[in-house]
């Protein structure tokens, strides 16, 4: 342990804590900007400098590690003008359109510059001396360098959690910027969509881009029947937004709540996760069946998830030689943009030109993945409009609503109706708990051999998974899995990911089924769900999520009764000739940069 | 512009594949190709399995790692203080007559390159100049002139 | 103080048996040879004049079998050119310099950054190094040295900045602590010294502590080769004993003109003629890498000024906000002021924010910018202004 004093306060910590931590211990707020509790310490924005008695300069409180006797003073005269400087420096590269911007209030520079540079700038504004541009081109978010501080969240973002570096520093000295591959437009990079760095960035510079407007208009449209899906992550997150701590269920108030804003029907994601799980573990089955029983090797093994469109676009780009793994289920959302302007035009007798799909995601690839031109069997554009977390939090908002005071409700009916093996699929491990709870059913008409159906193994933090499930009275159908020993994998976040698909594709790990989730966490974890996300908000939110399933009825996805009727009324079977045309799609080789 | 084509590879296997490789390789292309094309960075960041946005921001980052197209012949006149107050101007302005160009241009002959750059460390004999790798030092409008015709056959 | 004049002195050109210093270094312990480096006095001859034996002591301590000595031959700071004419003139003496270091140290692998400018030195250094291995190779000894190469960029030459670009990424300064000693290249204990630095110690084995100390003052031993330029008749190399004044400097190498002298370069101190008298060359007045620059009283201060600023705007590495926004605001505000589209009074707010970029900035390059700044708007106020 190492005593030091702060602002003449004595505290104890250990060997290693940074003088930011320790002050924190003590309840002494040290302002930060380029710091981030996901990421490496950088050291870079400045705004944490304290004075260290008997230092020649003064100390990064972020970077700097505890030492014995330091005497460290967070609020001296020397500090408060370094800093006042610093934020000041920061706004003249700024383009401090607050009013006009996305970020407004909600913006780390703007709250440091409330608290250090009102009144009349010290320094000459450089915004017109660089040539700021704005990235429009991704579907999913919006890159405005004028809004930079260089503090370079996203770019760690993107190589630690993502191992993407779609985005990474270039040039030097003034002209230092986070820049693509030699400035290319992000939709023409290796960039997954994922967020990651939208939801750490601490301004306006990267933002998810919004159709909040599009979406209202479509509500306001009598013309238009708009139908709103939600992810199961949503229900977990969207309260942070308005005001409740991280880790509460808002799932009834905030279904009355999209009830309150105007959408026609109020339907659920979790249904087509549901769904997803019939599709998914069929085809896996019929892989496992093709590949070990009949030694066919048209199809490939291990099957990969398709659920994550980050993970999708990834594995694009960095290893189009295992695109045969992957699954060919569309994502939940698209099944859901398929049926809806289909399967549920045709129950509820409605023109499908006349429906707008909305969804309300924790992601920001979802926007993009509503985009693809594979994205349209309907006839349509499946999903017309996708907003995060933060958007439909921000919509609440706008319509005056007293989220805290709402009744909560039920979600309407036909692709409404979930079990609790949809919700856990905004956990990481959730698909793969889902669909072994499900498969392991079907091929031996007994429930998974875990107490209350927790398949523990594969739950948790950790960045990769590994479980082994040993299969054992079979029915007469699958007796070729008896005894089978099926080993699965789970990895969340990108560069955990990458870890997986170098050992399949080196053949260094042998794996039959992989779930991989592009976010930290999974989509609880999103890019889209609320500012800020962190390792013990991320926990707080799987709790609930697991909380939420436990709180169910139904908990397997082929228990769900809109299932078996959606199987009777129009799909007829799993994997069968009308699922291959709304519920399957195909993936393409991307370039490597 | 010029082809890839196994270069990286064979530079891959002269300097390595780690990341500490890079800067090597990087420079080597430079020097045989004065520049660097996006396909050499993404065949480069293939090669060492780094993204080619770090490779393109690790090599935006040095001066001498050109990813503009630059000509046969760089052109590097130092504007620091020293040659800058014996003379730099004269120098650029007889270079940019001669060349036909403007600083920060190529020779439409792809010929010439001509940039400015900082102290290179010739104070005490400025003004001066690289071209490529070779210092050119004591410059008057005249012998810079006599330099440039060396390299211009 | 009473000051010792200006004396020129011939080490580190002096040509020397190169073998009989290793052999005599090669016979010492570890111990001895850092005693020796301490007992000289010996600061680091790049600029920043950390005590050289006390570096080795430390990378010494480290229990890692691996550590490495770099050498920094990114000779970078306006207005220094002698780490060129050493490596040009005596590159085996660095080369045993290394050695030396690393035998004191433990380190059997050493590196060379050499700034890219220097690319045309390199196949006689090659030839030179070959017959370096060569000869360390016949007595048995384990030790090599690798070149790396710069590629234009000056904050390379800070020492963690210069493990970066080693390592293949960009230069940027890394948090300190740790420290190379510690923590340097490829996440080992590295020290990390200049050629002059290297050369020099060379010397003191061969001549023993006590002849080097007797060179110098107090706070700045022995002797160091000036970069001499800007408006003198005799610009060049010279080896001169530390502990001169300016006046006595400007004696020897002005043109009878000389309205002040840039002692440090760019990251250096302007010493304006009234002060010449006063102040002493070295880490009791104003210390330097070598860098010494006369300027005549034809010359523009403000224009001196704005070179400087305009080049530390382009070499920040960018990363930090002090000295990245902090450079840019200093350069376009003297521009303002110059034209007078800013008040004169805005000069002192541009001197708190030099104050500011020396306490915050995350590396010596921002923490430098402020001296040249400050002492030149300090001492030429109405050459900015007017």
């Amino acid at each position: 342990m190492v005593t030091l004093k702060i602002n003449e306060q004595e505290v104890k910590v250990a060997e290693g804590t940074t003088v930011l931590e320790a002050a924190k211990k003590l309840g002494v707020i040290i302002p930060t900007l380029c710091n981030h509790p996901d990421l490496c310490v950088a050291g870079n924005c400045r705004v944490c400098v304290v004075e260290q008695t008997g230092a020649r300069t003064l100390i990064a409180a972020c970077a700097m590690p505890v030492s014995e006797g330091m005497d460290i003073h967070t609020n001296s005269l020397k500090v408060r003008n370094a800093r006042k400087h610093i934020v000041e420096l920061l706004l003249s590269e700024h383009r401090a359109d607050c009013t006009k911007c996305y970020k407004n209030q909600k913006c780390e520079l703007q709250t440091l510059a409330n608290e250090y540079s009102f009144g009349e700038h010290i320094f000459l504004d450089l915004v017109e001396d660089h040539s700021y541009s704005i990235d429009r081109s991704s579907p999913a978010f919006i890159k405005d360098d004028s809004k930079c501080i260089r503090c370079q969240r996203c770019v760690r973002t993107c190589s630690q959690l993502q191992h993407v570096s779609a985005i990474a520093v270039a040039n030097k000295g003034a002209h230092m910027k986070i820049s693509s591959f030699h400035d290319r437009p992000m939709s023409h990079v290796v960039c997954t969509n994922c967020g990651q760095c939208v939801n750490r960035c601490p301004t306006g510079a990267l933002t998810e881009k919004t159709y909040i407007d599009q979406v209202w208009d479509a509500i306001y449209d009598p013309e238009k029947h708009v139908v709103v899906q939600t992810a199961p992550a949503v229900r977990v997150a969207l309260g942070e937004d308005l005001g409740y701590d991280p880790g509460e269920r808002v799932t009834g108030k905030m279904v009355t709540a999209l009830r309150q804003l105007g959408f026609d029907s109020v339907l659920d994601t979790d249904f087509t996760a549901d769904l997803t799980i019939i599709e998914e573990g069929t085809e896996l089955l019929t892989r496992l069946k093709k590949v070990l029983v009949e030694n066919d090797h048209s199809m490939a093994l291990p099957m990969f998830t398709s659920c994550s469109p980050g993970w999708i676009k990834f594995i694009e780009h960095k290893y189009p030689q295992m695109l045969p793994n992957l699954s060919t289920c569309k994502s939940p959302q698209q099944m859901f943009g398929a049926l809806a302007k289909t399967f549920y035009a045709q129950k509820r007798k409605l023109d499908p030109s006349k429906i707008v799909s909305v969804s309300i995601m924790p992601c920001t690839a979802k926007k993009y993945e509503a985009d693809r031109p594979e994205m349209r069997s309907s006839g349509y554009k499946d999903i017309d409009f996708v907003l995060t977390t933060r958007e439909l939090a921000v919509m609440i908002k706008q319509a005056g609503i007293d989220f805290r005071s709402l009744e909560p409700d039920n979600y309407d009916s036909i692709m409404g109706t979930s079990t609790g093996a949809g919700v856990i699929f905004g956990a990481t491990g959730g698909v793969m708990e889902a669909a072994l709870r499900t498969a392991y059913e079907l091929v031996t008409g007994k429930p998974v051999p875990f107490k209350n159906l927790n398949i523990m193994p594969v739950r948790g933090m950790e960045g990769v998974k590994e479980a082994t499930i040993k299969i054992e009275g079979t029915t007469e159908e699958w007796r070729f899995l008896e005894g089978a020993e099926l080993k699965v994998a789970i990895a969340h976040g990108l560069v955990n990911a990458n870890k997986i698909a170098k050992a399949v594709s080196t053949g260094k790990a042998q794996y039959h089924f992989i779930e991989i989730m592009a976010c930290p966490g999974g989509c609880l974890g999103g890019g889209g769900q609320p500012i800020p996300t962190n390792a013990a908000i991320r926990q707080k939110r799987m709790e609930a999520i697991y909380s939420e399933d436990m709180h169910m009825d139904l908990r397997k996805s082929h228990e769900n009764p809109e299932i078996i009727a959606i199987y009777n009324e129009f799909l007829e079977k799993p994997n069968g000739h009308k699922s291959h045309e709304l519920l399957h799609t195909h993936y393409i080789e991307r370039e490597s940069y | 512009m010029y082809q890839t084509g196994n270069m990286v590879k064979e530079l891959a296997e002269k300097h390595g594949r780690k990341r500490e490789s890079l800067m090597p390789i990087l420079q080597e292309i430079v020097r045989k190709h004065n520049y660097l094309t996006d396909d050499v960075m993404v065949a480069v960041a293939t090669e060492l399995d780094i993204s080619a946005a770090e490779v393109y921001g690790t090599a935006s980052f040095y001066t001498f790692l050109d990813t503009q197209e630059r000509g046969k012949n760089v052109i590097r006149v130092c504007k620091t203080i020293t040659c800058s107050m014996k003379g730099k101007n004269d120098i650029v302005s007889t270079l940019e007559d001669i060349l036909k160009i403007k600083v920060g241009e190529t020779t439409p002959d792809k010929m010439f390159t001509l940039l400015e750059t900082n102290c290179i460390g010739w104070c005490h004999k400025a003004p001066a100049i690289l071209i490529n790798d070779m210092p050119y030092t004591d410059l008057t409008p005249e012998t810079v002139i006599d330099v440039v015709k060396g390299y211009m056959r | 103080m009473k000051n010792k004049g200006l004396t020129k002195v011939d080490l580190i050109f002096e040509s020397i048996d190169i073998m009989k210093v290793m052999k005599k270094a090669f016979e010492m312990t570890s111990d001895e040879i850092i005693q020796q480096i301490l007992e000289s006095g010996l600061k680091g001859r790049g600029g920043a004049g950390f005590p050289t034996g006390l570096k080795w002591k430390y990378t010494a301590a480290e229990k890692d079998p691996e550590k490495y000595i770099v050498c920094n031959a990114d000779e970078g700071e306006p207005g220094t050119f002698k780490d060129r004419e050493i490596l040009d003139k005596v590159a085996s003496k660095v080369y045993a310099g290394m050695t030396i270091a690393g035998k004191a140290m433990g380190a059997r692998k050493g590196f060379i950054y050499l700034r890219g400018e220097y690319r045309f030195l390199l196949p006689q250094l090659f030839v030179e190094l070959h017959k370096f291995h060569k000869l360390i190779n016949e007595i048995g000894y384990d030790f090599s040295i690798e070149y790396r190469m710069g590629s234009g960029a000056y904050i390379c030459g800070e020492e963690s900045a210069l493990f970066e670009s080693i390592e293949g990424f960009r230069g940027e300064p890394r948090n300190k602590p740790p420290y190379p000693t510690v923590s340097g290249l490829f996440s080992k204990p590295t020290s990390i010294n200049n050629v002059e630095t290297l050369v020099t110690a060379v010397m003191i084995i061969e001549k023993g502590a006590n002849e080097y100390f007797k060179l110098g003052t107090k706070d700045s031993r022995g002797s160091k080769v000036f970069s001499i330029s800007g408006d003198t008749p005799i610009p060049g190399i010279f080896e001169l004993e530390l502990g001169m004044t300016v006046q006595e400097f400007v004696n020897e190498f002005g043109d009878g003109d000389t309205k002040a002298v840039q002692v440090g370069g760019a990251s250096g101190f302007c010493v304006p003629r009234k002060k010449f008298g006063e102040t002493i060359i070295g880490f009791e007045g104003v210390p330097t890498g070598g860098s010494m620059k006369l300027f005549n009283s034809s010359r523009s201060m403000y224009n001196l000024l704005h070179n400087y600023l305009d080049f530390f705007a382009e070499e920040s590495c960018g990363q930090c906000t002090p000295c990245r926004v902090g450079c840019q605001q200093l350069l376009k505000g003297v521009e303002k002021v110059k034209k007078g589209e800013a008040k004169s009074t805005y000069l002192n707010e541009l001197v708190k924010l030099a104050d500011t970029m020396k306490v915050a900035s995350k590396c010596g390059l921002g923490q430098s910018v402020g001296n040249a700044f400050k002492s030149i708007v300090e001492n030429f106020r109405e050459e900015i202004i007017y």
